[in-house]
């Protein structure tokens, strides 16, 4: 459950091949919105949100994050009704501050995966509510309990999730 | 200026989505209709593909195991699904009576009323993905006659609307959106309101009056005021009730499960005119019941007996001549058991119990009414056995018949005049008419004279 602070010298930096970063992304997505037609408490995830935090911490550049989290929450927004890019603004902040963590902390660790996820979890929610409250006039209502439970629940799918997709990591 | 590289762009990258986010709300505030996006369109191309394959080998999975080889239960549940036809059967007879008062009267008043011209059937394939955006996908889309702004049901009530349409697929906004709204109507109180969903996924009446009479469990429908839905088809039920200091907040919960749609119906043709009225005389339950009754074989035409049938059929007190009982679909297949007892009872208001002979009196001042339906009846081909015989078992009673003729013409032959003995199930329908049959005489009358 340690968070570790990691030297430069210790930092790895990962790489995707092109069909992991195209595909996995567009899976998530279809997930999203195929597995809550079947299983309703599904909706409580964001997978898209975990491919964003790991693709950002893995690659460790904050660039790269951004860009990654602005594309999928763009084509997570086309899937809405609503204007696009709410969770694309989100989802950028997301992988901006994910890739910035990688880079200081050990995000190899369960402990670190479960926390940062939680937190980033609760970062994408506040954003998300307050550009669509304040920017597009959505009646959004905030509840502190759903949000806190989903984000743990987030944690602990993020944590398997993550642990099979470190199988498609290439070391840069 | 590099130690501030990676700022810059995320600043940059979030500058531009909300210059893009408000143009698309000023956009959207300005033209409601709104454009599809490409992004939207790439989207929704890449991700229903395979949203499509994985529904349809799911359903074709499914359908095989239930179609071919789960099939315990299946022999019970047809015979009480068969019951339930038979008794819907009857049950439909006397709501078409009822029916086609209605359209006489909205005729009369110039009603015009939408009817659902052309469902086509779609199947839902995904969802937004997003518990702030309730809406589904269908696997229909232009290329199936389904545009924006149609209406989505299913067989348990309203479903949503179609709000973006592509090619092989549509995007359907439900009810319980909050974005959405559907005017409705409480079918106990007629009181109208507009149907809200909230962000939570409920469904609210919205701006009722404190003083307004709304109770849990009312049943809620559509009102047809949002030019979307047709009118009447059901929306849900009031779960709850509280009251405001100004208006009441009333839950509604759907009638349609909104979690769990599979398959959906768009309205895809709407038709407004007015209610036509059916030329063909309606189906009695009397005629049902005459129906299910064993017959015997046809009478030569020269026997009495043929033109007292078929004079008794035009002698109904509907008023409608029926020299034969027509061979509705409705009929067909329904045993002599328990729903007789409805059939009577539907049959009250128009027939009265009879005794055990065939009363000749009405014979001929039916006759003497409409000769052009006894003429009809007297050809083999338009009697159908002993049907009409039966008929007037069942209602040919010796006093209600001529006060009924009494309307109509002059009655003049006594009531019991050549006796006819009648078989045993002739015998024990009349029986079940007679216990059932609470009609009054004046019901005869003016069930005689239509409108």
């Amino acid at each position: 459950m340690a968070l570790t602070y990691t030297s430069r010298e210790q930092i790895e930096v990962y790489r995707f091949s092109v069909p992991v970063a195209i595909i996995v992304p567009l899976l998530a997505i279809f997930f999203q919105a195929f597995v809550p037609l079947r299983l309703p408490f599904f909706s409580v995830f964001d997978l898209p949100l975990l491919v964003v935090i790991f693709f950002a911490m893995a690659r460790r550049s904050p660039v790269a994050g951004l860009l990654t989290g602005a594309c999928i929450g763009l084509l997570q927004d086309s899937l809405t009704h609503h204007p696009l890019g709410l969770y694309g603004i989100a989802k950028t902040v997301v992988g901006y501050g994910a890739s910035s963590m990688g880079v200081k902390l050990d995000v190899e660790s369960v402990g670190t995966r479960l926390l940062v996820t939680t937190g980033f979890y609760v970062v994408h929610q506040v954003i998300y509510f307050t550009i669509a409250r304040a920017l597009v006039g959505l009646d959004l209502q905030w509840s502190w309990p759903h949000e806190l439970i989903s984000a743990v629940a987030n944690a602990f799918l993020g944590i398997l999730l993550f642990w099979g997709m470190d199988r498609l990591k290439q070391r840069a | 200026m590099g130690r501030y590289r990676n700022v810059s762009i995320l600043a940059a990258a979030i500058f531009l989505q909300i210059v893009g986010l408000a143009y698309q709300v000023k956009r959207h505030t300005a033209d409601n209709a709104g454009s599809t996006r490409l992004i939207r369109a790439w989207t929704v191309s890449a991700v229903t593909p395979l949203e499509k394959i994985v529904v349809r080998a799911q359903t074709g999975t499914t359908d095989i195991w239930h179609n071919y080889f789960y099939l315990r239960g299946v022999r019970q549940q047809n015979r009480v699904l068969q019951q339930q036809i038979q008794d819907l059967q009857l049950e439909q007879v006397r709501l078409r009576q009822d029916a086609e008062q209605a359209r006489r009267l909205q005729t009369l008043l110039g009603f015009k009323e939408q009817f659902i011209d052309k469902p086509t059937a779609a199947q839902v394939i995904g969802l937004s993905g997003s518990e702030q955006s309730r809406l589904v996908y269908l696997d229909k889309g232009s290329s199936d006659g389904i545009g924006q702004d149609m209406a989505v049901i299913s067989s348990e009530g309203i479903v949503g609307k179609a709000i973006q349409v592509f090619r092989h697929t549509s995007q359907v906004l439900l009810i319980n959106d909050q974005t959405s709204g559907v005017g409705t109507i409480l079918e106990r109180t007629r009181l109208q309101g507009v149907l809200k969903g909230t962000p939570s996924g409920e469904l609210v009446l919205d701006k009722i009056m404190t003083q307004e009479d709304v109770k849990p469990g009312d049943r809620v429908l559509t009102s047809g005021g949002d030019q979307i839905f047709p009118k009447g088809l059901p929306v849900g039920t009031v779960e709850s009730v509280t009251r405001g200091s100004e208006f009441l907040q009333v839950k509604v919960r759907p009638s349609v499960a909104l979690n769990h749609l599979e398959e959906v119906l768009v309205i895809t043709k709407k038709a407004e005119r007015e209610p036509a009225i059916a030329s063909s005389a309606p189906v009695r339950a009397a005629d049902i019941l005459a129906q299910r009754l064993p017959s015997v074989p046809d009478q030569p035409p020269a026997s009495k007996t043929v033109p007292a049938s078929g004079a008794q059929n035009s002698a109904t007190p509907g008023g409608t001549a029926k020299p034969t009982v027509p061979s509705s679909p409705v009929a067909s297949n329904i045993p002599a058991a328990a729903p007789v007892v409805r059939a009577t009872n539907s049959a009250a208001s128009t027939e009265k119990p009879t005794g055990s002979t065939v009363n000749q009196s009405t014979v001929h001042a039916a006759s003497a009414t409409d000769q052009s339906a006894a003429t009809a009846t007297r050809s083999p081909s338009n009697s159908p056995g002993l049907q009409p015989k039966l008929l007037n078992s069942v209602s040919g009673s010796g006093v209600p018949q001529v006060q009924k003729a009494s309307v109509g013409v002059t009655a003049t032959k006594p009531a019991a005049q050549n006796p006819k003995p009648v078989t045993p199930a002739v015998a024990s329908a009349t029986k079940a008419a007679t216990n059932t049959s609470a009609a009054p005489a004046q019901n005869d009358k003016s069930e005689g004279h239509p409108q």
